[in-house]
C-alpha cells in the first residue's frame, strides 16, 4: 500500500488551509454528530488521520466488522431518531456495508456513509481495492453521492445529513475518492445547498382530511394500523390521543410496535403472518382502515384479495410512492405522521358508533388470545420472553435478530413506549439483533438494552463481543437457543414434511466460555427454576451479560398466516390444533 | 398501455444509472428511453416509453421516479397535445436500379439518404414511432442490413387545447 505524506494541521485554526478530511471533520461536527461507527482502511487513511486531529470531538466505535458498525449505526438511529454516522474504506470495506444499508433502506432509517474510494485518476481501471459502490449502493439507498471535487464535499456532506434524516429516512451513501480527501483547500468552499428535486409535504391536505373524518364519522367497524411511520414522525402521543377520543382499536405493524401502548384497552398487538387473531380479524373485517404511517407489507397483508376486503383504506403517508402501491386507497393523505394525526384532532368533532364493534373484538380476545403450552419440566421460549418482560418491568430496550424468537418477542414483550423496539423488519437481517444493541445502549447509556437473538443470527455478528468489553456496554445477549435455525426449522415441519435440510444446528461453541474468552460474564440457563433464580439479577446488572437460554427446540411460532393464505385464514389460533 | 412520460432531471452524476435502475428494479416494461440536455444548463430531460398494465402501476411509475433526488419534475404527457420525434437510421440492400425505387418510397416520408454505396444505401428518418415503423415495413423487402433508432424524445406543444382531459396522476399536486 502506498502511503502518501500527509500535512498536518491544528485544529480550530478555520484560517488555515485545510484537506478534504479536514472539512469531512468539521462538516460532521457541524451536524452534532456524537459518535461514529467505522472500520479503518487505505482509502479512509487521511479521514482517520483527520478524526486522530480532531482528538475527542467524537467518539468512535470500532466494530470488529463493518456489517456490525452499520448495524449498531441503525441501533443507534432507532433509539435516538437522529443519523446513525458509519465510516468505512473502499472495496471490501464497502461492500461489506452493504446489508446494512439495504436493511436500513427497507427500515427507513436515516444512516450516512462515507465510504472511501480509490483516487479520481485510477477510477475505472479496476485499482486496488477498488468497488463501484455508486453502482452497488444506487438500489438500496435514498440517495448517494460520490465527491468530484474538494469544493463539493462540506456541501455535499450537509445534503446527505439533510436527505438521510428528513421526509421518509433513509441511507445515504457519500464515496470519497482518496486524493480528495487528502488534497489541502485554501478556502473553505461553501456549504449551500438546494434541492429542488427533494421537497418532502409535510402538512396534511386538509380537505383529504375532511374526507377521512367524514368517512369516520359514519364507520361502523373502523381500526388503526400504525407502522414505523409514527415513530418516525414522534407521534405516539397524537395517536393515542386520537384513538382514545375515537374509541378506536389499534393494530401494530411489526416495526410499529411501540407507537401505541401494548397494554393499552384499544390494543390489538401486532398484525401479520404472526400477528393475533385479533389483529388480524380486525384488518379482515374492518369497514374503515386508517394505515398511519405503514406500507402494507406482505408480511402484514397476507393474501391481497383477503386484506381489508370490505374497507374504505384511507392511508396517511410522508412518501407519496407507498400509497397505492399495494392496496387501493380511497383516501390518501401524504403527510408526516405527527401533522395528519393533530389535523384529523382537529377536525373530527363526530365519534363514531363502535360499542358493537369493540365487543366483537373483545370477543376474539378472549376467545383466541396467545397460547403456548408450558410444560413445567421444559423451557419454552414464549414463557422466557414472558420473564424478560416482567423482569424489565417492560422498560427495556430491546433489539432482535430474525427468526422464531423475534416474533416470539414481538408477540410478549409488550411494548409501551416508542424508540425502544429495534428490529429487521423489511430486510430481515440475521446478524442485526446483536450490533444493533450495542448501538442502542450507546444512544442510551442508562437503560436496559437487551438484545434478543437466536443461536443462528448471534453467530453471524458475535464478533462485536469485543465492544461490550471495549466500552464496558451493559448489553445482556439473550440468546434463545434451540440449537436450530428455528424458524427455518418449523418452515421445513409445516410445509416440507419435516425434511429437516441444513436447519439443525448440532454443533455449537459454548457460548459462556465464549462469553469469559471476551472477559464477560456469561450463564447458561436450562430450566424454569434458573430463569427464576439467575434471571432477575442477570438483567439487572449493570454488566455486560451473556445468557445461554436452552429452550425447546421443537417449539413453533403460532398463530400463523401460512404462505398465499388471507388474514382470516390463521392456523394454530387454539391450543387444541396442536397437540 | 403504451405510455409517454418525461422526467426533468439534475444533471449529477449517477442520475441516469439511479433512474434505469429503478425502472428495471420494479419491473417496468421499457419500450425506449432517451435522454439530453435542455435549454438549461444543468438539466436534462428523460423521455421515457413504457408499457404498463394498468393504471395503477402507471401512478407507481411517476411517483417512484418523482421520489428520487434529483428527478425535478415528471409527466405523462401522452393524452396532452405533443411533438414527438424518433430518428431511425437504415441501412438498406440496393443497387443501381434499385436506388430510384426506394427513393421513391421514402420521399413522401420526407426521409433523406445520407450514404451510398455500391451494395446497400443508408436512410435516415425522423417522425413519430408509428411513421417510422411504417417505413421500415416498407423497406424490409429491400433487405434491412442494419438498424439503429434514437428512441423518443417529446414535449407539449405550445398550446394547449383547452377540452384536454389532463390526467394528473400525482396526488400531491
Ligand atoms: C442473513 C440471513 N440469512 C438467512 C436468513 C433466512 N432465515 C430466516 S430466519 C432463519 C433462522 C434463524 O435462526 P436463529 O437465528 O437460530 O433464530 P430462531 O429462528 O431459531 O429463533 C433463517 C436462516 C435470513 N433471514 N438472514
Amino acid at each position: 500500500m502506498k502511503v502518501e505524506a500527509k500535512p498536518h494541521y491544528e485544529r480550530n485554526t478555520d484560517t488555515k488551509p485545510k484537506t478534504g478530511a479536514d472539512l469531512l471533520v468539521d462538516a460532521l461536527i457541524q451536524q452534532e454528530v456524537k459518535t461514529i461507527f467505522g472500520y479503518p482502511g487505505g482509502a479512509v487513511l487521511p479521514i482517520y488521520d483527520a478524526l486522530h486531529r480532531a482528538g475527542d470531538s467524537f467518539h468512535h466505535v470500532l466494530a470488529r466488522h463493518e456489517q456490525g458498525s452499520i448495524h449498531a449505526a441503525e441501533g443507534y438511529a432507532r433509539v435516538t431518531g437522529k443519523p446513525g454516522v458509519v465510516i468505512a474504506t473502499s472495496g471490501p470495506g464497502a461492500t461489506n456495508l452493504i446489508t446494512g444499508i439495504a436493511d436500513a433502506m427497507m427500515d427507513s432509517l436515516p444512516i450516512v456513509v462515507f465510504t472511501g474510494q480509490v483516487a479520481r485518476g485510477v477510477i475505472g481501471t479496476d485499482a486496488f481495492q477498488e468497488a463501484d459502490v455508486m453502482g452497488i449502493t444506487t438500489p438500496i439507498t435514498k440517495h448517494n453521492y460520490q465527491v468530484q471535487s474538494l469544493a463539493d464535499l462540506p456541501r455535499t456532506v450537509k445534503e446527505a445529513f439533510h436527505i438521510a434524516s428528513t421526509g421518509r429516512p433513509g441511507p445515504v451513501v457519500v464515496d470519497i475518492p482518496k486524493d480528495i480527501s487528502s488534497e489541502v483547500e485554501e478556502n473553505p468552499p461553501s456549504v449551500d445547498f438546494s434541492l429542488p428535486g427533494y421537497q418532502p409535504n409535510l402538512k396534511p391536505n386538509p380537505l383529504q382530511v375532511k374526507k377521512l373524518t367524514d368517512a369516520l364519522a359514519h364507520a361502523k367497524r373502523p381500526v388503526i394500523l400504525a407502522g414505523a411511520g409514527v415513530i418516525h414522525g414522534k407521534a405516539a402521543e397524537e395517536l393515542k390521543t386520537f384513538a382514545e377520543s375515537h374509541s378506536l382499536p389499534v393494530v401494530n405493524t411489526l416495526l410499529g410496535l411501540g407507537s401505541f401502548p401494548g397494554s393499552h384497552p384499544l390494543s390489538l398487538g401486532m398484525g401479520g403472518m404472526h400477528g393475533t387473531y385479533t389483529a388480524n380479524m380486525a384488518l379482515y373485517e374492518c369497514d374503515l382502515l386508517i394505515n398511519i404511517g405503514a406500507r402494507f407489507d406482505d408480511r402484514l397483508t397476507g393474501k391481497l384479495e383477503h386484506f381489508a376486503p370490505q374497507a374504505t383504506v384511507a392511508h396517511i403517508d410522508i412518501d407519496p410512492a407507498e400509497i397505492g402501491k399495494n392496496v387501493p386507497t380511497q383516501i390518501p393523505i401524504v403527510s408526516d405522521s405527527k401533522a395528519a394525526l393533530e389535523e384529523l384532532i382537529r377536525q373530527s368533532k363526530e365519534i363514531p358508533h363502535v360499542e358493537e364493534w369493540l365487543e366483537t373484538l373483545k370477543g376474539y380476545q378472549k376467545e383466541y388470545p396467545l397460547w403456548y403450552n408450558n410444560p413445567e419440566s421444559k423451557l419454552v421460549p414464549q414463557w422466557l420472553l414472558e420473564k424478560v418482560h416482567d423482569y424489565t418491568g417492560g422498560n427495556a430496550i430491546i433489539t432482535t435478530d430474525v427468526g422464531q424468537h423475534q416474533m416470539w418477542a414481538a408477540q410478549y414483550y409488550k411494548l409501551e413506549k416508542p424508540n425502544r423496539w429495534v428490529t429487521s423488519g423489511g430486510l430481515g437481517t440475521m446478524g442485526f439483533g446483536f450490533p444493533a444493541a450495542i448501538g442502542a445502549q450507546i444512544a442510551s447509556p442508562d437503560d436496559t438494552v437487551v438484545a434478543v437473538v437466536g443461536d443462528g443470527g448471534f453467530q453471524m455478528t458475535l464478533q462485536e463481543l469485543s465492544l461490550l468489553q471495549e466500552l464496558d456496554l451493559p448489553v445482556k445477549v439473550l440468546i434463545v437457543n434451540n440449537e436450530a435455525l428455528g424458524m427455518v426449522r418449523q418452515w421445513q415441519e409445516k410445509f416440507y414434511e419435516e425434511r429437516y435440510s441444513q436447519s439443525l444446528l448440532n454443533t455449537q461453541p459454548d457460548f459462556v466460555k465464549l462469553a469469559e474468552s471476551y472477559n464477560l460474564k456469561g450463564m447458561k440457563i436450562t430450566s424454569q427454576q434458573d430463569i427464576e433464580e439467575k434471571l432477575p439479577d442477570a438483567l439487572k446488572t449493570r454488566e455486560p451479560m451473556v445468557i445461554d437460554c436452552r429452550v425447546l427446540r421443537e417449539e413453533n411460532v403460532y398463530p400463523m398466516i401460512a404462505p398465499g393464505k388471507g388474514l382470516h385464514e390463521m392456523i394454530g389460533v387454539k391450543p387444541c390444533e396442536e397437540s | 398501455m403504451r405510455r409517454i412520460v418525461t422526467a426533468t432531471v439534475q444533471n449529477r452524476s449517477g442520475v441516469l444509472n439511479r433512474v434505469t435502475g429503478l425502472l428495471a428494479k420494479r419491473q417496468f416494461n421499457i419500450e425506449s428511453i432517451s435522454v439530453g440536455r435542455t435549454e438549461t444548463e444543468g438539466i436534462s430531460k428523460m423521455t421515457i416509453v413504457v408499457d404498463v398494465p394498468d393504471t395503477q402501476k402507471l401512478e407507481q411509475l411517476t411517483k417512484q421516479l418523482n421520489k428520487q433526488i434529483d428527478v425535478l419534475k415528471v409527466s405523462d404527457i401522452t393524452d396532452k397535445a405533443i411533438v414527438a420525434s424518433e430518428l431511425a437510421l437504415i441501412r438498406v440492400g440496393s443497387n443501381a436500379q434499385l436506388r430510384s425505387e426506394i427513393q421513391g418510397i421514402i420521399e413522401p416520408f420526407r426521409a433523406s439518404v445520407i450514404d451510398i454505396s455500391r451494395d446497400s444505401l443508408t436512410v435516415q428518418v425522423t417522425g413519430k414511432h408509428e411513421k417510422i415503423e411504417a417505413l421500415i415495413d416498407l423497406l424490409r423487402p429491400y433487405g434491412i442490413k442494419e438498424l439503429a433508432r434514437t428512441g423518443l424524445t417529446a414535449f407539449l406543444r405550445g398550446h394547449q387545447p383547452q377540452v384536454t382531459e389532463m390526467k394528473n396522476y400525482s396526488i400531491l399536486k
